[in-house]
Order: structure tokens, then sequence, then C-alpha cells
């Protein structure tokens, strides 16, 4: 009997035990991105830029030339590197409290300018570092620390779909929202980061990809049912599909 | 139907049972053994994996290396 | 004595930059540094740099971050608040240990305050100004030349020390015309960027990491310590200052800046009216020049500080003079300046004449 491996852990990443939850989706999104920079050859030239939040130890999982950030403010930082190394290849990857809140500026004003860099939006519609608040995602009714009775619209507003709003900017060249929830999205949420990637290095401008995530611990949800939770409850709010595609 | 066999990185598994519920053909469970951090590690506990990498797509913590298994003979058919 | 341009300070400040070889520039606009970014967003594009108009101030400091994670000569300039909405982003940088130089062409405060000179973010300057145990390496010109000499040992220092470097400079200096000179100097043996900056993996074999978290509290306090180290080197080397007529005088005026500089008429005129004064004028403000102060001259019976604040510098120049010599602070604040007559008044005055 010959044995062929057909999956392994990708090259770039970091032979380490991750701080992640058990079951927290991060993981599988680390994976995709590490994949797709081995698959595309561009380890040596990459640099990444982690958040404040759950993901901010990114840069102990990815082997890659890496910047941690102020928390929101990761696409000025990618922005500003990418200027000055034209060749090399910047993303940033970002939660929802960093990204919609905190950073919500720094996201809108790098995407109208057509930053030639790829923003990986982590939307798990919960403040996962911090112990499970409210995020600018957090679905109405859904339950967190601080609105224990579950999001109220007349208090805190609506959850923000951010593809939807960037997707309205003329420069962004590739906006997409995919899920890393169970197998079959997560085959296409690799496709969406190869071709965010490659818009990046192809020169054609701002890619943004948004992944719908679980958070089974700040749930209060066993993993396989955070899975589920997120495609019956997150899936209708946050659709899935391409909202902006390179010409 | 290919036939593969799934290789388990048991330290670094944490239980969390998503790869369980990925498998179309049911043949991992979680183990009775614990590992360093505590947690019981996943296993296959039967034959009937078709090597189709749902369970390693869907683990969150690199756990899982996939093998496709072939006869030798079929190299030659 | 070299080429001569009559030229308004703050393009000075920013043609002073571009010699030093600084090819990139994020800013926000604010009164009264304008000409800087508007000189830069004309000049970089000429010679392949970046000019880059983020959308706010703290957009602007984080871009620095990313910027000088690449190990090039990068700088961003503002006024007070300005400076105030990019502190957060300053401690992370000199958390990151970055090297990189920021201006502040300062204005009055608090608040919203106002549009004219003033030196009222000496604090905020000296002590960091963001939060943590950090400090920049705070440079103080008195005149436009100056302002563009240091402007170059900004850069050098930066990298020297892989610090920010603070160009403490007040409206008047931004606004005001003086024939400048730019000399060719660069400080020889600094570090390379290809040891620790970003953009150099294949070269280097391993990954740089531009951070300011370590969760470890050993760590963390080892971290501060080696910062600490750091700015000990900086107070035995790069103390700068000036003294002018101190040996023989009765009475020594402190003033950094612009005020020195008008400190400095008052003091001329009351030296031909016999009056035996002197200037103390620290050029670095972190670190701060003490021992002229801890070591004075016997005949120095007391000390005005004169200051565009409500007495800043003054709380330095105390810890320095000791009590055994009264320290007086004379300040106008808000965009008001202390006059040539109101100096010698206040000297008269301490003297009891």
């Amino acid at each position: 009997m010959k044995e062929t491996k057909i999956f392994e852990k990708p090259k770039s990443m970091i032979d380490v035990t991750t701080h992640y939850c058990p079951g927290c989706t991060h993981g599988v999104a680390h994976r995709l991105v590490a994949e797709v920079i081995d698959e595309l050859q561009i380890q040596e030239r990459t640099v990444a830029v982690a958040p404040v939040g759950c993901s901010v130890f990114l840069y102990n999982y990815i082997n890659v030339d890496s910047y941690e950030a102020a928390h929101g403010r990761a696409p000025a930082v990618a922005s500003a590197c990418k200027r000055l190394l034209p060749d090399s290849v910047v993303f940033s990857y970002q939660g929802d409290g960093d990204l919609a809140s905190i950073g919500m500026a720094e996201i809108v004003h790098a995407a109208n300018r057509g930053e030639k860099i790829t923003v990986i939006f982590i939307n798990n519609a919960i403040y996962g570092m911090t112990g499970g608040q409210m995020a600018p995602t957090t679905l109405v009714g859904q339950k967190a620390t601080t609105c224990p009775l579950g999001r109220d619209p007349k208090l805190a507003g609506y959850p923000i779909r951010m593809c939807e709003m960037l997707a309205t900017l003329q420069a962004p060249a590739y906006i997409t929202r995919v899920s890393v929830a169970k197998p079959k999205y997560t085959i296409k949420a690799k496709e969406a980061l190869t071709k965010a990637f490659q818009t990046q290095i192809e020169g054609k401008g701002f890619s943004f990809v948004e992944i719908l995530s679980t958070c089974p611990t700040n749930w209060g949800m066993r993993p396989v049912d955070a899975t589920n939770w997120l495609e019956e409850h997150m899936m209708p709010e946050f659709p899935l599909g391409v909202f902006k595609t390179p010409e | 139907m290919a036939k593969g066999r799934v290789g388990v990185n048991e330290e670094r598994c944490k239980s969390c049972g998503l790869c369980v519920a990925a498998c179309p053909m049911k043949v991992l469970r979680i183990s009775d053994k614990i590992n360093k951090k505590g947690y019981r590690p996943v296993e296959q506990f039967k034959e009937g994996c078709i090597a189709c990498r749902m369970c390693a797509i869907t683990c969150p913590d690199v756990v899982l290396e996939v093998f496709r298994l072939e006869d030798d003979k079929a190299c030659n058919a | 004595m070299g080429k001569r341009f009559l030229m308004k300070g703050n393009e000075a400040l920013a043609e002073a930059a571009i010699h030093a070889g600084c090819k990139y520039f994020f800013g926000y606009p604010i009164t009264p540094q304008n000409e800087i970014p508007e000189y830069m967003s004309k000049k970089l594009p000429e010679i392949g740099g970046v000019y880059l108009q983020a959308e706010s101030e703290v957009a602007a400091v984080n871009m620095i971050f990313g910027a000088a994670g690449t190990g090039k000569r990068v700088m961003t300039s503002s006024s007070s608040p300005g400076i105030s909405l990019m502190s957060e982003g300053i401690s992370y940088i000199a958390g990151a240990e970055l090297p990189c130089v920021l201006m502040n062409v300062m204005r009055g405060g608090p608040g919203l305050g106002g549009i004219l000179p003033s030196q009222s973010d000496y604090f905020q300057a000296t002590r960091g100004g963001g939060h943590g145990d950090y400090r920049l390496l705070v440079l103080a010109p008195s005149t436009v030349q100056e302002a563009v000499d240091l402007t170059m040992l900004a850069f050098d220092l930066a990298e020297k020390y892989r610090n920010p470097v603070m160009v403490l400079a007040d409206g008047f200096m931004g606004q005001m015309m003086e024939a400048v000179e730019f000399k060719e100097t660069r400080a020889e043996g600094l570090p390379d960027p290809a040891e620790w900056a970003v953009g150099y993996m294949k070269q280097r074999g391993s990954r740089a990491l531009i951070k300011s978290l370590y969760l470890d509290p050993e760590e963390l306090e080892a971290h501060n310590w080696k910062l600490q180290a750091k700015y000990a080197q900086m107070a035995q080397h790069e103390k700068r200052f000036e003294c002018y007529l101190m040996d023989d005088a009765e009475i020594l005026i402190a003033a950094y800046g612009t005020v020195a500089r008008i400190a400095r008429t008052a003091i001329n005129e009351l030296r031909s009216e016999g009056v035996k004064v002197g200037l103390f004028r620290p050029i670095t403000l972190f670190p701060f020049p003490y021992e002229p102060l801890e070591n004075l001259p016997a005949s120095v019976r007391q000390v005005l500080t004169v200051e565009m604040s409500c007495g800043q510098m003054v709380e330095d120049v105390r810890l320095a003079v000791g009590k055994e010599r009264p320290v007086s602070m004379y300040g106008r604040v808000g965009g008001m300046t202390p006059s040539v007559d109101e100096i010698k008044d206040q000297v008269r005055k301490a003297l009891g004449r």
C-alpha cells in the first residue's frame, strides 16, 4: 500500500499550538492565509499587520515580516508600508471591533485611496479578547456582556455591513464576504483569499475579504453549535458573495 | 472510492469536535486519551476514510494530516 | 559660507528634511505648520518619494509607524492639538523602537486653543506625551538656521538611537523668513536597517517583528529597562545647550526657542546699561542639560526663566538650580509673546532696580 500525504501544515505557518479557544475559527483563517502565501510563493516579500484583539498574536503563527498595529490602525500602517515597499505583499488582519468600530476611519480611507493592500476582516459579531462585549457587527437581539438583554437597535443601532458599505466606494478592486464555519465555505474562502492576494500582486488595487467566523467561547456555545448558529443567524444578516471584482 | 487515513497531532488537538462533525464517513471521534493541555484528542476509530480532507480543512489547529492510500498494483492499472 | 536661501521657516524645515535624505512624509493639515506638508506634497514626488495626506493625525502617525518600520527616513509634522492626537502612536513608535522625526510647530492651548505661537507643549514633549515610560529626544531650535541644522541632525539621532526625535519649534519660527544654508552632513556608522526592518527577510534569512506588546511582565520589564538604558545613553552623549555671557552674570535668564532669541536682545541692551545678565539656552530639552545650572558661576545670584507657557521648563530649571538660589518665572501665553522691554523690566524687578 502506498501512502501519499495530501494535506499538511503550510510551510509558512509556525509549528506551535495557538492561543485560540477550542473551535475558534481564527485558526482556520490563519491556515488559509499561510496556504495562499505558500502557493503564491510570496513568503519572503509578505508583510502582515496584526490588530489589537484575539488575533494580535498573528505573528506568532505566520512566519512573515510583521507589524503589530495600534487598535484599528492597521490599514494606515499597511498603507505606508506598501507605499514605501511597492514590491512587497502587505495584508492586515483585523477583527470586527478593530476594523468596524475604532478603526472605521482608517479602513474607509485606505479603501477609498485604493491602497494596494489586502485586508482580511474577521467578523464574529463580538469582542473576543476582552471577553464578549457588544461589537459593531453584533446582531440585533444577540446577547453580549455589554448588552445582556440582547442588542437593542434603539440604543445601539444595527450591525454594520462592511462589504456593502465599502462597495459604495469607487477605488476598491475586490470586495467579498466568505465564511470558514464549515468546509464547504472554507474552500470558497481560500479561493477568495487567493484572488485578493493576486489582486494586490497584479497591482489592481485594494482587496477586502470579510470572513464570517465563530466565537464559541463568547457566544456560549459548543463549537459545532456555533457553526450552525453562524449559518442560521449571521448569514442572513451578512450574506456571502462578491461585492466588487477587479476588471 | 479513494481510500485514506487521517494522522493526528494529538498534542495540538483541543477536542473542539469540528472535524468529527465535518467527516462525511463518520470515522472520527473524540478519544479517551488526554493530552498535555488536558484535551481529549480526536482519533480515527475505524476504516472507511475516503481522503476527502474535510476534517483537515475545518480543523482550526492544523491537527490533522490526510493520506491517500493506493494499492501498489493500482499504479500499473 | 555656502549658498544661502531666503525661506519661510516651515519651508526651510521641510527642505532640511529632504536634504537629510527624508523622502517620505505623512501628515494632516493644521495651522501654523501647513507650509511643511504643502512643500512636501510638491517636492517629494519629484524625487521619487511619497507624500500622503492622511485622514487624521491618528492615521498619519500610524502611517509613520508603518513607514518607519521599513528603516527609511520618514517624518510628520503637526501642531499642538495634532500632536496630542498622535501621542498614542508616538508611544507605539517609541515602544517598538522605530526611528522617525516629528515636528511640533507649537500653538497655544489647552483644547483647540489658538493658532499663535506658544511653548506650552514642553511637558508633553519632554515627558513623552503618551502612555508608558518612554522619552523622545527633543530638539529646540531658536532661529530658522538652527531649525534647519537640528532637523538634519534629528534624522541622524533618530537612526542612531532607533527612537522618535521631536523638533520642537513654535509658530514664530514656522512663519518667519530668514536666510538659511543647508550644510551637507550625515553621521557615519549608523545602524543598518537590514538588521531589524521589514522588507529584508530574504536578505536576512529571518523575518522582522515590529511590536510593542510584551504580555509576559518579566519581558516587559526587561524591555522597559532596555529603553531606559538608551535614554541614559542619550543623556550622556546628546545634551546640547548654549551659555551666553554667563561667566560674570549676576542674574541668569533661562529660555529656549524663540523666547531665548528675544531674551538675547534684552540681555544685549541690559549689558549696554551695565546690568550683568546672561543666558542659559537648552537646545536639547530631553535630555535636559542640567549640569550647567547645577554648577553655576559664583556670580550668579538668581535665575529668571522666561517661557511662552504658564511655567513648564521652569520645573527642570528649579530641579537643576536647587534651593540655594531663587528661581523665578515670567510667562506669556495664549499666543502672546514676552517683549524685549518686558524681559528687561522683569530683570530689573528681580534685581530690585
